[in-house]
């Protein structure tokens, strides 16, 4: 599986560390609705950590479109809610 | 839906509405091909911007430093004549300064982060433009129009991807610079209008500073004086201008020197 991090990169990650994935997403979708700064922050800082740790860089060169993409480790909850909106912050 | 999965369909579908869609195929890839040179080259330009924005922050907090290093030392200069209101107020425009100074610091690191950022965008860029060039030449020699689509969605799609996220990036980096800007054009203009001025500027206008001046000047013309006098007549100096001594031990010295 492949998780790119915004502005970071790819990572290639195994599927047995999904669950565990997608259970520091919900804590950061948790946070994002309940619109908590602090715990967003260490929400997505261990998301982000966890894709970093359990994944290795993906091959630089290849042209894979990713499974799952992630925001960059600095964003704001605001621009996390952009980043969800189809109008929002991606430049199409 | 999980938060990842939203996030990823809405910037795929993104990436993938952005691509150009020519008639031919393998036309599309020339097309993306020169959308991603330009890419490449608005990304480098970022860094430039960004570069030209941290040395400015850089060049200001240097300039308040040393505003700041300056009042530090008339407070001691202040001091040393005696002078404590003259030496609070050095103290008190110097703390003032301590605040903008750190938060240049703070820009500047935040600048510097942004560089890091934008030059490894454009290094992962360009891997990938590299090999979709490559990619590109062999599908248009490879493959007729028909037989070409799906190697060309694989390649576009995957580029794609990577050129949103470049763009990403480069918008991210254009906000905070633009933000920084506007607090460093602040800071240009209350350097020009003299209100970060040390003490003893000249055109401060400035009582204070122009009595310390004074005060400073004259004390560096008496300490001039008194090692002029020291080195002619060094004894008649100890003996005479010391107002510590008493008459009895002038006296004495004299005496014992005869």
């Amino acid at each position: 599986m492949i998780v790119r991090i915004l502005g970071e990169g790819q990572y290639d990650v195994a599927e047995t560390h999904l669950d565990r994935l997608n259970e520091l997403d919900g804590a950061v979708e948790a946070a994002v609705s309940a619109g908590d700064t602090v715990s967003f922050r260490a929400a997505l800082g261990a998301l982000l950590d966890g894709v970093r740790s359990a994944g290795a860089p993906h091959d630089v060169e290849a042209l894979d479109e990713s499974d799952l993409i992630l925001p960059p480790a600095d964003a704001s909850i605001d621009e996390v809610r952009a980043l969800l909106d189809a109008d929002g912050l991606i430049p199409g | 839906m999980s938060l990842m999965k939203r996030i990823s369909l809405i910037f795929r579908s993104k990436a993938n509405t952005a691509l150009d869609r020519a008639e031919d195929p393998r036309q599309t890839l020339d097309y993306s091909y020169q959308r991603q040179l330009e890419l490449l080259s608005k990304v480098r330009r970022g860094v430039a911007d960004v570069a030209t924005s941290r040395k400015r922050v850089e060049l200001q907090a240097n300039q308040l430093e040393a505003q700041s290093a300056k009042l530090q030392d008339q407070a001691q200069k202040a001091i040393d004549v005696g002078r404590e209101d003259l030496a609070r107020e050095a103290l008190t425009r110097k703390s003032g300064l301590t605040g903008q100074i750190n938060d240049l610091r703070a820009q500047h690191a935040q600048l510097q982060g942004e560089e890091e950022k934008l030059t490894l965008a454009a290094q992962r860029l360009q891997a990938k433009v590299e090999s979709f060039r490559t990619r590109k030449e062999t599908i248009k020699a490879t493959y007729t129009a028909a037989q070409a689509q799906t190697s060309i969605n694989e390649a576009m799609s995957g580029i794609g991807e990577e050129m949103g996220d470049v763009g990403l990036a480069i918008q991210r980096a254009e906000d905070k610079t633009a933000q920084m800007q506007a607090r460093a054009g602040a800071i240009d203009e209350l350097i020009a209008s003299g209100a970060l001025d040390d003490v003893s500027s000249t055109n401060s206008g400035d009582d204070i500073a122009r009595e310390l001046d004074a005060m400073s000047s004259r004390s560096d013309v008496e300490s001039e004086l008194a090692r002029l006098r020291g080195a002619r007549q060094p004894d008649a100096l100890e003996a005479g201008d010391d107002p510590v001594r008493q008459p009895e031990q002038q006296r004495s010295t004299t005496e014992g020197q005869s």
